[in-house]
């Protein structure tokens, strides 16, 4: 057991920090949240440049070899920051899903692209149903000479209307499901953005008879579900590692504005009751780091992770938006105005709670884990 | 950063398991929820004790084995996992000899260490009084210098295994000056508890156990060589102690078998026609407590790694018996909500499940959030020491 980072580790996580204290204020943040891009080209060639987009790649993919954790820490100052943008589509989700896949011709294709910035990325998983699985996904993709055809809806793709290239999985017969790699900028494709609390920008992706061909489908037909499966315990992972990052920044500013703020004639963390909210909030966060680091590590040293992701995700659901919403409680009407940064983190809070499958979701997957017979575990 | 243990800590784990699995198949114990402290079997300790498994962590030099926290804790995490009977040692192992390591002199380590490990003597505690629970500096048990004893006077209270206990380890006023801060008024001793004076009274639980005891001190004679460290200093020595009390496993664990015994029934027991575990609340409530004794599990490991480390784990280890004891009293009460009626009956009634190991739990679930510091006194140590907050 060792529960601290490496040299290596603790210097990238306090560069990364450094960095976006000053290139990501929480100014870009509220503003990109009015930008129809939401995201900055200049912080996005600078953290390629940094070699941040391709740090889960390998070197002959433009990558550097780095581990799923020096993702992971990366992500949580990402998390911290609130970082606009799809470096999560991009890398998490299109990224990991490609350098996962066997398909060396289309990553020597795609990846030195996405490590170098010029591409973005992202996953065209969810339809109306508005959940993850892949049975019940119903986009149809038809073999047409050497292209292939695809029609289908997706919903709440994330950065779809800045991507170049969309994952989109659909089934190409009544058992297989296939994933192709489609230039966004294909005939066909009508993205409309849609409005919601969640910081990151989603649209509904509508595809009619958008012709892809056949060298952009992943691997071959069928391997589609099995790609999926392999990123999800990734995908969540990393997505709990975003949320430590932002959970960490809330209860330091709750910390230091009950220290800072007077009433009665003393600060708002001598009352003891405050000191207590406090106490319950270090203690979910303590839990969340820990609950983050094990899925992570387990992620990254390629062992089994799925019940570990999955109480990572279920735990940080629920302590985060219970941390934020503490930290509104602790702030007073103050914490209740864009003034404040506090909004920001209480609606980072749900979305990302929703995002990948709540608690109850996961503790079903957990659940699934405590099976005796090995049925059918996945998630999806 | 690193989740897994060495091979040699792997194979340490299943030395344990393997022991525990053929002394309880030969009979030499039956698992019990709480028989870390309850399970006061002397014939059980020596048995650890020829292991080699008591005093595990402390310096060879003092007769341990100079192993580390993390050592210590594979060993306690498997000896709870069974539910094994390590009362006799297990106060003396836990804070006792460490106490004595750090604070005792040459001539108290040498008579008691060697016997503490090898399980020749257990301790109780004797620092809570009727008007000294919480605020334990407010002792009132006098001790005074007599020329060749300090003459103690005074009354404990909750003094688990004070009826069975050789020796207590006492925390009394030694400085009347009105004028010194509490804190610096009190010296730590080692009573005999077969000293004339000394009166031990039952106290009957609500889980209907004589586990506690109330201590009467009249006119007790403790040698002056049994002042442990300095005197007037015994508060800060207390202190230093109970992060040790705190920082176990057996917060989380003292009733593992509730939480094995209850995933064993939802999996084998039917209701209006389906099993218990095809539930989905059932499955959502279950997997609750797997998440949260994970997280428990996660944090007792870093308060043993930090031990190791050199460093003290002053907020750390009450952060992490707030949330196992808050979640050892959800356990209980899950399990008993889940069997429903038959979660009602008690150990020895017919029909009860698993000897009713979640029903006596429940009973003493009021107390996992009380024992060894509130959770409200914990939450104070988080805020003061761990956030660093001030009162004013």
């Amino acid at each position: 057991m060792e529960f601290s980072l490496s040299e290596e580790q603790n210097i990238l996580k306090n560069e990364v920090r450094r960095f976006l204290q000053n290139e990501c204020p929480t100014e870009l943040v509220k503003e990109m949240i009015e930008d129809e891009k939401g995201y900055s080209p200049i912080l996005w060639k600078k953290m390629a440049d940094l070699g941040w987009m391709g740090v889960f790649f390998e070197e002959k993919y433009g990558g550097t070899s780095g581990t799923f954790l020096d993702l992971s820490i990366i992500l949580e100052e990402m998390g911290r920051a609130l970082l606009p943008g799809p470096f999560f589509s991009t890398v998490a989700l299109g990224g990991v899903t490609l350098m996962q896949s066997a398909d060396e011709k289309l990553k020597q294709r795609f990846l030195p692209s996405v490590a170098n910035g010029n591409n973005i990325l992202t996953l065209a998983l969810t339809e109306m149903e508005g959940s993850y699985s892949i049975s019940e996904i119903e986009s149809g993709a038809e073999r047409k000479g050497s292209n292939y055809v695809l029609n289908g809806k997706k919903m709440f793709v994330p950065d779809a209307h800045i991507a170049d290239y969309i994952l989109f999985p659909a089934r190409t017969d009544a058992n297989g499901i296939s994933l192709f790699v489609v230039d966004a900028k294909s005939k066909g494709i009508d993205i409309t953005p849609l409005v919601s609390l969640n910081l990151q920008k989603q649209s509904e992706v509508l595809f009619t008879d958008v012709y892809t061909p056949g060298e952009n489908l992943v691997e071959k037909t069928g391997q589609g579900g099995g790609l999926i499966e392999d990123l999800w315990p990734l995908a969540v992972a990393a997505k709990c590692s975003e949320m430590l990052g932002a959970m960490q920044r809330v209860f330091e500013m709750t910390l230091d504005y009950a220290q800072k703020r007077q009433q009665f004639g003393r600060p708002l963390s001598a009352f003891q009751i405050i000191q207590h909210y406090l106490a319950d909030m270090a203690i979910g966060l303590e839990c969340s780091k820990f609950m983050t680091y094990q899925a992570a590590w387990k992620v990254s040293q390629g062992l089994p992770s799925r019940k570990e992701v999955a109480m990572a995700k279920a735990w940080s659901s629920d302590a985060l938006k219970k941390i934020a919403t503490m930290a509104h409680q602790i702030h007073g009407g103050i914490g209740f105005t864009k003034d404040q940064d506090l909004y920001l983190y209480f609606q980072y809070a749900k979305a990302s709670e929703v995002t990948f499958g709540d608690a109850n979701f996961q503790k079903e997957v957990v659940a699934r884990e405590m099976d005796d017979s090995v049925t059918n575990r996945s998630a999806l | 950063m690193d989740f897994d243990f060495t091979q040699e800590q792997k194979r340490f784990r299943e030395e344990i398991r393997d022991f525990l699995k053929s002394e309880e198949e030969q009979g030499s114990f039956k698992p019990k929820p709480n028989a870390c402290i309850e399970g006061f079997s002397h014939e059980f300790s020596r048995k650890i004790a020829e292991k080699g498994w008591i005093g595990l962590t402390w310096p060879k030099e003092y007769g341990g084995k100079g192993r580390s926290y993390m050592d210590r804790l594979i060993l306690l995490e498997e000896l709870l996992r069974a539910q094994a009977p390590i009362g006799f040692h297990f106060v003396a192992e836990r804070q006792v000899g460490p106490a004595l390591i750090h604070f005792g002199s040459d001539q108290l380590q040498k008579e008691f260490l060697p016997k503490i490990i090898n399980a020749e003597i257990s301790f109780c505690l004797l620092f809570s009084e009727p008007d000294a629970g919480s605020d334990l500096v407010s002792v009132r048990t006098t001790g005074v210098d007599e020329g060749d004893a300090y003459v103690v006077n005074g009354q404990k209270v909750w003094t688990t295994m004070g009826h069975l206990a050789d020796f207590g380890w006492l925390l009394a006023k030694t400085n009347p000056d009105p004028k010194l801060a509490s804190h610096k008024t009190l010296s730590e001793f080692i009573l005999d508890m077969k000293t004339p004076g000394v009166t031990v009274q039952p106290l009957i639980n609500v889980a209907g156990v004589h586990s506690f005891n109330e201590v009467f001190l009249d006119s007790v004679k403790v040698p002056k060589n049994r002042l442990v460290g300095v005197k007037d200093q015994g508060f800060i020595q207390t202190m230093a102690q109970v992060d040790y009390e705190r920082a176990g496993i057996e917060r989380l664990m003292q009733n593992y078998s509730v939480k094995e015994c209850l995933i064993e029934y939802v999996k084998q027991t039917k209701r209006n026609g389906s099993c218990l575990w095809d539930d989905p609340v059932v499955r959502n409530m279950i997997a609750t407590l797997e998440i949260e004794f994970n997280a428990g599990k996660l944090l007792c490991y870093n308060v043993a790694w930090l031990i190791d480390q050199g460093k003290m784990p002053n907020y750390e280890a009450a952060l992490c018996k707030v949330f196992c004891t808050q979640y050892e009293k959800k356990l209980s009460d899950v399990a008993t909500q889940i069997m429903g009626l038959y979660g009602q009956l008690l150990p020895g009634s017919k029909w009860a499940p698993y000897d009713g190991v979640a029903a006596e739990s429940y009973l003493w679930s009021p107390s996992y959030t009380l024992q060894g510091g509130t959770v409200e006194i914990l939450k104070n140590i988080i805020a003061l020491r761990g956030l660093k907050l001030r009162t004013k």
